[in-house]
């Protein structure tokens, strides 16, 4: 992000050319192995994972290195840093659609003479062809299943589903099992794939794809709240945090990366009854992001960048814009946002996670990424044009995101400045 | 716990397969009732399981305002809203002038929608090209937008219950949706207490809603080898607890309550039907497949839930129990009820045996993400009403499941506090303590 290079490609792992656009943010199949992340004990249960599983266990993998904590999972150490009863995981999934091949290589065997799916031979002999764990590929909390036990978290765990709001909506929750007193630590965060027929076809059922048939800048395709935004672009990751009471850390003499100090939810009025289209006089958003600045006792003058879900949808745009004209009046033109959907696209229940995880890596590094896909100043009068990345003195940036259902999430994240006065 | 806010149920209402109102449901439960019969839904008539318990008769349409705004919901966004609504009404949260709307959240444990399976399938078919053993992806989207319809394939997301709930009730506080298998809804009502008790909402209605009664669903439960092949009358093919148990029965339904901040509740002059006053959340961390043998997790999630409830499970010196009834999850599986069993001794001790649990999934069937909430009614329900509803099916007790389960007849009890336990595959385990609300 820091020299503005997009993950979004064409799909080729399927000919997707059929779709309103058959490029998504994609991470490259050679590029990615789930078993050689996972223990080598558990390379075989990586044959029942879904991708979505896959990228969560990739994730999450990653955060317990970077918080140098020891688990299960870890090499030559048999004591874990924390009791696992003291872990939590919350992990936000998506819908996740079987895989087509697998099941109809399966239902082939059972068609009558004009080659229909024929329920009764399904029943006497085709469904034998599925794998007996074909159902637990699916189920969405299989994605914090496979985290579970892999680093033997058996602390309170749960798996929110509430589209690009899930990963919001689960570091809340961690936050609030954390400060219940049920845990000490928690993986959270989300992870999903829609790179698939079925993903696809739901979103662009829904109304959220961009028409791109083919592009020379794959980075151009959505472009937050330009005026020339023409829709959104799918993508796949997740994003695993590990949220930590702050004494823990200290305790344990780890740096904290930044603090989650804000947190806020809320529910749209939407003009259908499914969510996709928020009203016009909604104030769902602006209830959110006040709900996370006020329990982090922020003022809207300290907020110094913005990343809301800028997803190249005009309407979602315009929601957001609105959202932030409401909440920071005057200033809001002067407040630089984050656009993170033209690197890696709308990856569903992976993105606010990954989204909180570039606010804070913006904070430690007091640095702003480079703005791409756009070409001009964007439309709604806040500061989304193009640009390059640059150093800037960043104390709190808010996190929002709205969702296809109408969840809306915000979470306000914090300069960690060594424990002075946090 | 003492320090922070109580929270209460005012209102509560479920569809189920044993009826669509509070009291037709209750006089089933108590009677020892079954919802199960043959699928309708499909033609099963080869599969492996050939029975469920469904919903029958229930016209969502005399729940909701305006059935058009809810006209491409799915079945179990519709069964949320006839919920819900009873809920709702006896909350009388209508009723009350100065409801402030954004401080009402929504917190369901509810599962995805039903497939379109017919045209997923004839889609998929339609693009198999058999030598590269993968469907063609020009044909197979060219046959998708030509099937497929647009909002019976959005309305599959796993947060549609709530957004029709939202615009049903027109409610825009903190908004979530859980699926964590069969444990969905108990842990939705957990953390929706959490939310209240944090200040982040005034009232949270909460609860959970599926069904897996479609081709690939049940087809997905018979390949686990989870669910009864009982040959025979389908009403005795759910038998937890007893040595002939051969799985599960899949029902269907959806069981809501209205959870309020007590002095919220008391301001408006409203009744509460009873108090949450402990939640508990564990995971197991061990296999995809199984439970952990020892009952590891299920007793972390009631330990959690007592201490957060302040009841010591193992003291019985002032004469009354800690807990005087459990909702047991008590699917019928060979491996949940004697894990289970196991839980429930290593918590309660010397105590189990004395401790009546029974299980109503051997009458309305395992209703999978929304059998939490109607289990944490049916519980509210056996406080009220003084009695405790059955274990059906249960006549050859097995090795080592010596609890009083309540076999095959409901019982009068003076009951004061139960305890409700639901489990997912995927190891989440989570527990609901609620006792008669006093001032």
């Amino acid at each position: 992000m820091l020299e503005g290079r997009t993950g979004i490609r064409l799909i080729d792992h399927f000919d997707a050319s059929g779709f309103a656009s058959p490029f998504a943010g994609v991470l490259p199949r050679d590029q990615f192995d789930v078993r050689k992340i996972v223990p080598k004990t558990y390379r075989k249960a990586t044959k029942v994972m879904a991708r979505d599983t896959e990228l969560a266990v990739g994730a999450a993998a990653q955060a317990v290195a970077d918080a140098e904590l020891v688990t299960r999972a870890s090499d030559g150490d048999d004591s874990s840093t924390y009791e696992p009863s003291r872990t939590g995981c919350h992990i936000g999934a998506g819908l996740i659609a079987a895989d087509v091949d697998e099941l109809t290589l399966a239902t082939a065997t059972s068609t009558d003479a004009e080659g229909e799916f024929d329920i009764n031979e399904w029943g006497r002999t085709g469904m034998g062809n599925l794998t007996p764990l074909w159902l637990l590929k699916y189920l969405p909390n299989m994605l914090a299943c496979h985290v579970t036990i892999i680093h033997d978290c058996q602390g309170p765990s749960n798996t929110i589903t509430c589209a690009e709001a899930s990963s919001g909506l689960s570091l809340g929750e961690s936050r609030r099992v954390i400060t219940r007193g049920h845990a000490d630590l928690c993986l959270s965060g989300g992870a999903e794939s829609k790179i698939n027929p079925m993903g696809i076809l739901r979103q662009q059922f829904a109304g959220r794809l961009c028409e791109a048939e083919q592009a020379d800048d794959p980075a151009g395709i959505v472009r937050p709240f330009a005026a020339d935004a023409g829709g959104g672009v799918l993508g796949e990751g997740g994003g695993i945090l590990v949220l930590e009471a702050m004494e823990c850390a200290l305790e344990r003499g780890i740096q904290p990366i930044a603090e989650f100090s804000g947190f806020g939810a809320s529910q749209a009025m939407a003009v259908d009854s499914m969510g996709l289209i928020y009203d016009e006089q909604d104030q769902s958003v602006v209830s959110a992001i006040n709900g996370a600045l006020a329990s982090g006792g922020c003022a809207p003058e300290e907020v110094d960048a913005i990343l809301p879900l800028g997803s190249g949808i005009p309407e979602m745009d315009r929601v957001d814009a609105q959202a932030i004209k409401s909440v920071f009046g005057e200033r809001a033109d002067q407040i630089p946002l984050i656009t993170l959907i033209p690197y890696i696209g709308l990856c569903g229940a992976g993105l606010g996670a990954i989204a909180v995880a570039v606010a804070a890596q913006c904070l430690r590094e007091q640095v702003l990424p480079a703005r791409i896909g756009v070409t001009q100043s964007g439309s709604h009068g806040l500061d989304s044009g193009p640009c390059s990345s640059r150093p800037a003195e960043l104390n709190k940036v808010l996190v929002f995101t709205t969702s296809l259902g109408g969840q809306n999430v915000a979470v306000l994240v914090e300069r960690w400045k060594g424990g002075e006065g946090q | 716990m003492s320090t922070s806010p109580r929270v209460v149920v005012t209102g509560m209402g479920w569809i189920t397969p044993l009826g669509c109102s509070l009291e037709e449901v209750w006089s089933h439960l108590v009677s020892a009732g079954s919802g199960m019969a043959p699928i309708t839904r499909f033609d099963a008539s080869t599969f492996p399981t050939t029975f469920a318990a469904e919903v029958k008769d229930y016209d969502f349409a005399q729940f909701v305002r305006d059935p058009a705004i809810h006209a491409t919901a799915g079945l179990n966004t519709r069964f949320a809203l006839g919920a819900a609504r009873q809920a709702w009404q006896q909350s009388r949260l209508d009723d009350h002038q100065n409801l402030d709307r954004a401080r009402v959240g929504l917190y369901l444990g509810a599962g995805e929608g039903v497939l379109d399976t017919k045209n997923y399938l004839k889609t998929n078919l339609s693009a198999w090209n058999p030598e590269a053993r993968a469907v063609d992806g020009a044909r197979w989207i060219a046959s998708a937008l030509k099937l497929m319809n647009d909002h019976r394939e959005i309305e599959q997301e796993p947060n549609m219950p709530i957004a029709h709930l939202a615009r049903e009730f027109e409610v825009t506080g903190p908004a979530f949706n859980c699926l964590t298998a069969c444990a969905a809804s108990t842990q939705a009502i957990g953390e929706a207490c959490d939310i209240i008790r944090r200040g982040e909402a005034d009232v949270m209605i909460s609860g959970g809603t599926h069904t897996m009664i479609h081709p690939l669903g049940v087809t997905g439960f018979n390949r686990l080898t989870a669910l009864s092949t009982h040959d025979g009358d389908p009403a005795e093919a759910s038998r937890p607890f007893d040595r002939t148990r051969g799985g599960f029965v899949m029902g269907e339904g959806s069981g809501i309550v209205t959870l309020e901040r007590l002095d919220h509740a008391l301001a408006r002059g409203a009744v509460p039907l009873a108090e949450i006053i402990g939640y508990g959340s564990s995971c197991d961390a061990f296999r995809i497949t199984d439970i952990q043998p020892d009952g590891r997790g299920a007793a972390a999630a009631m330990n959690m839930a007592l201490s957060q409830a302040g009841i010591d499970p193992l003291d019985a010196s002032s004469g009354a129990l800690p807990i005087d009834y459990v909702s047991a999850h008590g699917t019928g599986t060979q491996e949940n009820d004697s894990i289970e069993t196991r839980a429930i001794k290593r918590v309660f001790g010397e105590l189990a045996p004395r401790i009546p649990m029974s299980s109503i999934k051997s009458m309305m069937g395992h209703l999978i993400a929304a059998a939490g909430a109607v289990e944490l009614i049916t519980c509210i329900l056996a406080i009220r009403n003084g009695e405790l509803p059955p274990t059906r099916n249960l006549h050859t007790p097995d090795d080592g499941l010596d609890l009083d389960y309540v076999p095959n007849a409901s019982r009068k009890a003076d009951v004061h506090t139960c305890l409700s336990n639901n489990f997912g595959f995927g190891g989440q385990n989570d527990t609901l303590i609620v006792t008669r609300y006093s001032e």
